[in-house]
C-alpha cells in the first residue's frame, strides 16, 4: 500500500464516521424538509402527498398570526439580548474590581442559572408563577403589595412570564464570556487613565467597551440564534403556548403547527423561513464585524 | 478633609458593588431553594403561601413516593443509558473528526466546518420534523435509536469545533517526533495527542452528556410510551394540566439538578476557556 492510500484511508476512518452521520441526521433531513415545504403532506396526505410548489410559503405569509408570532419573536430576542448583555456585563465589571474578596465563591453563585437543566429552570418559574401559592405572586402581592396580576392565564403577563425566566437563565453566560475579556485588558490602560484624572464612567466607556467588543461580538452573534431559536423556555413556561398560542415565538409556533396539528408541508416552509432569517442575519452581522476589525 | 471624604465615597462604592453583587446572587439562587422547600413539604401543605426556606413540619415522603410509587427510577436508568450511548459516541467522533480537521488538508474541509456552523442555525423543527416523518415510516418511534442518534449528531458540530480548536493549540512537532520514533500515524494520535487534549475531551463529554440529560422538545415527540420516557419527560408529567404534583415534582427536579449542576460547577473553568479560545480564533 502506497503512503498516499495509507493517508486516505487513515482520513477516512477519522472522518468517516461524522460524515455518514452528519449526512444522515442532517444533510438528508435538511433536503427532505426542502422537499416537505414544496408539499401538501398533513395529517390527511401522510403518505399519499406531491410537490405543490410554493403554495405553503405563501401560506405562511397570508396568515396574520404568522406576522404577530414574528413582531413577538423579535421582542423576545431584543429584550433577552439586551438584558443578557446588560446584565452580564455589569455583573462581570463589579465581580472584576480589585477589592472585590472571594471572587470563585460569586462565581459560583452567580452562574448557578447556568448549570441548572433548562426545562426544570422553565417548569419551576412556571410554579412560581401560579396564581396565589407562586413565590412570585406571593411576594408580588404581599411583599409590595401591587395589584394582582394573573401571570399565566393572560397573553401579556404570561409571554413576559417567559421572558423574565430566559432572563434569569441566561445572563450568567454574557457575565461569563466578559469575565474572560476584562481579564485580558492590561491594567495599565486604567492606571494611565488615573493619571490623566479620567472618571470612572470615562474610562468604562473609553477603555472597557471598545476592548470588550471584540469578545462579545462572538458571544453576542451566538446569543441571538439561540435565543431565537430557543423553544424550551417559552413551551414549557406557558405550557405549549397558553392562554390560547398568544405566547408563540416562531420556533415553538412551527412546533405545535408540525406535531399538535400536522400540518407538515407548511410547517416545512416556516422552518425554511426562520432559517433563512437567521441566515441572512448573521451574515450580515459577521460581516460588518469583519469589516470593523479589519479597520483596527 | 479632601482625603476623608475620599475614603467615605470610596467606602460607599465598595458597600454598594457587594450590594448588588448581593442582591443578584440571591435572585441567582432563590428558585433553587423554592424546589427544595417545596420538596419537603408533606402532601397535604402543598398549596401553601408560606416563603419560609424550611417547612414548619418538613418530611422527606414525597422523596419516598417518588422513588418507590412512581416510575422516577425507570425513567433515571433510561436517562443514564440514553446519555451514556450519546457521551460516548460523541466523544469518539468529534476527538478524531476535530483531529483530521486541525492536522490535515483536505478537499471539502472548509466546507465541511462552515456547514457545521450553519447547523447551529436551525429551528428544531427543521430535522425533527423529517427525521419525525422518516420513523414513522420506518416505525422507529417509541426506540431509543432515533433519539440516541439525533441527540449525538445535535451535539456533534460544537464538540468538533471545539476538539478542532483545543488540537490547533498543541505543536505538531510532537507528532512528527513520535512519526521519527517509529509511530504510525494512528499510534501519533492515539498516544501522543489525545492524551494531551484531555480538557477539551471532558468538555466534549460534558456537553455531549447535558445535550440527552437536558432534552425535552425532541424526546416529547419521538417517545410516546411512559415506559421509555427520558427524566424531562417524566418531570413535566408531575406537572399535569388539572392537578399538579408539586412535591413530586420538586424532589425529582433537585435530585435530576444535583448531579449535573455540581459537574457544572467544577467543570465550568474548562468550558470557559475553550469558549473564549473558539472566540478568539473566529
Amino acid at each position: 500500500m502506497s503512503e498516499k492510500t495509507r493517508f486516505r484511508l487513515f482520513l477516512l476512518f477519522l472522518l468517516g464516521p461524522t460524515i455518514v452521520l452528519v449526512l444522515a441526521v442532517v444533510a438528508y433531513p435538511f433536503f427532505y424538509n426542502v422537499v416537505l415545504s414544496l408539499s401538501n403532506m398533513n395529517i390527511y396526505h401522510i403518505r399519499d402527498w406531491e410537490v405543490i410548489g410554493l403554495q405553503q410559503y405563501a401560506a405562511v405569509a397570508r396568515e396574520p398570526a404568522f406576522w404577530s408570532v414574528f413582531l413577538k419573536t423579535i421582542i423576545w430576542t431584543g429584550v433577552n439580548i439586551v438584558f443578557h448583555v446588560g446584565l452580564g456585563v455589569f455583573l462581570a465589571v463589579l465581580l472584576h474590581q480589585k477589592f472585590i474578596r472571594g471572587k470563585s465563591a460569586w462565581r459560583v453563585l452567580l452562574i448557578l442559572p447556568w448549570a441548572l437543566p433548562q426545562y426544570i429552570t422553565a417548569l419551576t418559574w412556571r410554579g412560581m408563577f401560579t396564581a396565589e401559592y407562586g413565590a412570585i405572586d406571593i411576594v408580588w402581592r404581599q411583599y409590595l403589595s401591587l395589584p394582582a396580576i394573573e401571570w399565566l392565564t393572560q397573553p401579556g403577563p404570561a409571554f413576559a412570564a417567559a421572558i423574565l425566566t430566559n432572563i434569569w437563565l441566561g445572563f450568567p453566560f454574557m457575565m461569563v464570556i466578559a469575565l474572560g475579556g476584562l481579564q485580558s485588558i492590561p491594567a495599565e490602560l486604567y492606571e494611565a487613565a488615573d493619571v490623566d484624572g479620567a472618571s470612572e464612567w470615562k474610562k468604562f466607556w473609553n477603555i472597557t467597551v471598545p476592548l470588550l467588543r471584540p469578545v462579545m461580538i462572538p458571544a453576542i452573534t451566538l446569543g441571538i440564534v439561540w435565543t431565537f431559536n430557543n423553544i424550551n423556555v417559552v413551551w414549557l413556561v406557558s405550557n405549549g403556548g397558553e392562554p390560547n398560542d398568544q405566547t408563540h415565538i416562531l420556533v415553538s409556533y412551527v412546533y405545535e403547527a408540525a406535531f399538535t396539528m400536522y400540518r407538515f408541508g407548511w410547517a416545512a416552509a416556516l422552518s425554511m423561513i426562520i432559517f433563512f432569517i437567521l441566515f441572512a442575519f448573521t451574515q450580515v452581522l459577521l460581516k460588518r464585524t469583519k469589516a470593523t476589525e479589519a479597520a483596527y | 478633609m479632601n482625603a476623608s471624604s475620599f475614603d467615605s465615597k470610596r467606602f460607599l462604592g465598595r458597600l454598594g458593588s457587594y450590594m448588588v453583587l448581593l442582591v443578584f446572587a440571591l435572585i441567582a439562587v432563590y428558585p433553587v431553594t423554592r424546589i427544595l422547600t417545596i420538596s419537603l413539604r408533606p402532601g397535604d401543605r402543598l398549596l401553601s403561601t408560606s416563603l419560609a426556606l424550611f417547612p414548619d413540619d418538613a418530611t422527606l415522603e414525597n422523596y419516598r413516593v417518588l422513588l418507590f410509587e412512581t416510575p422516577f427510577l425507570r425513567w433515571l436508568f433510561n436517562s443514564i443509558l440514553v446519555s451514556l450511548v450519546v457521551t460516548v459516541t460523541g466523544v469518539a467522533f468529534a476527538s478524531t473528526a476535530g483531529y483530521a480537521l486541525s492536522r490535515f488538508k483536505f478537499a471539502g474541509k472548509g466546507a465541511m466546518l462552515s456547514g457545521l456552523l450553519v447547523t447551529q442555525m436551525f429551528p428544531a423543527t427543521m430535522l425533527l420534523l423529517p427525521l419525525y416523518v422518516v420513523l414513522i415510516n420506518l416505525q422507529l418511534l417509541n426506540s431509543y435509536l432515533g433519539i440516541i442518534i439525533i441527540y449525538t449528531a445535535t451535539a456533534l458540530p460544537f464538540c468538533v469545533w471545539q476538539m478542532k480548536g483545543y488540537y490547533d493549540t498543541i505543536p505538531y512537532a510532537l507528532e512528527e517526533a513520535a512519526r521519527i520514533d517509529g509511530c504510525t500515524p494512528w499510534q501519533a494520535f492515539y498516544k501522543v495527542i489525545f492524551p494531551l487534549a484531555a480538557p477539551a475531551l471532558v468538555i466534549t463529554a460534558l456537553f455531549s452528556f447535558m445535550t440527552a440529560w437536558n432534552e425535552y422538545v425532541v424526546a416529547n415527540v419521538v417517545l410516546q410510551d411512559t415506559n421509555l420516557f427520558t427524566l424531562p419527560l417524566g418531570l413535566k408529567l408531575f406537572q399535569g394540566s388539572l392537578t399538579t404534583q408539586w412535591g413530586l415534582y420538586a424532589a425529582g427536579a433537585l435530585l435530576v439538578s444535583i448531579p449535573v449542576v455540581l459537574l457544572f460547577l467544577v467543570l465550568s473553568r474548562y468550558l470557559i476557556s475553550g469558549l473564549t479560545l473558539g472566540a478568539v480564533k473566529g
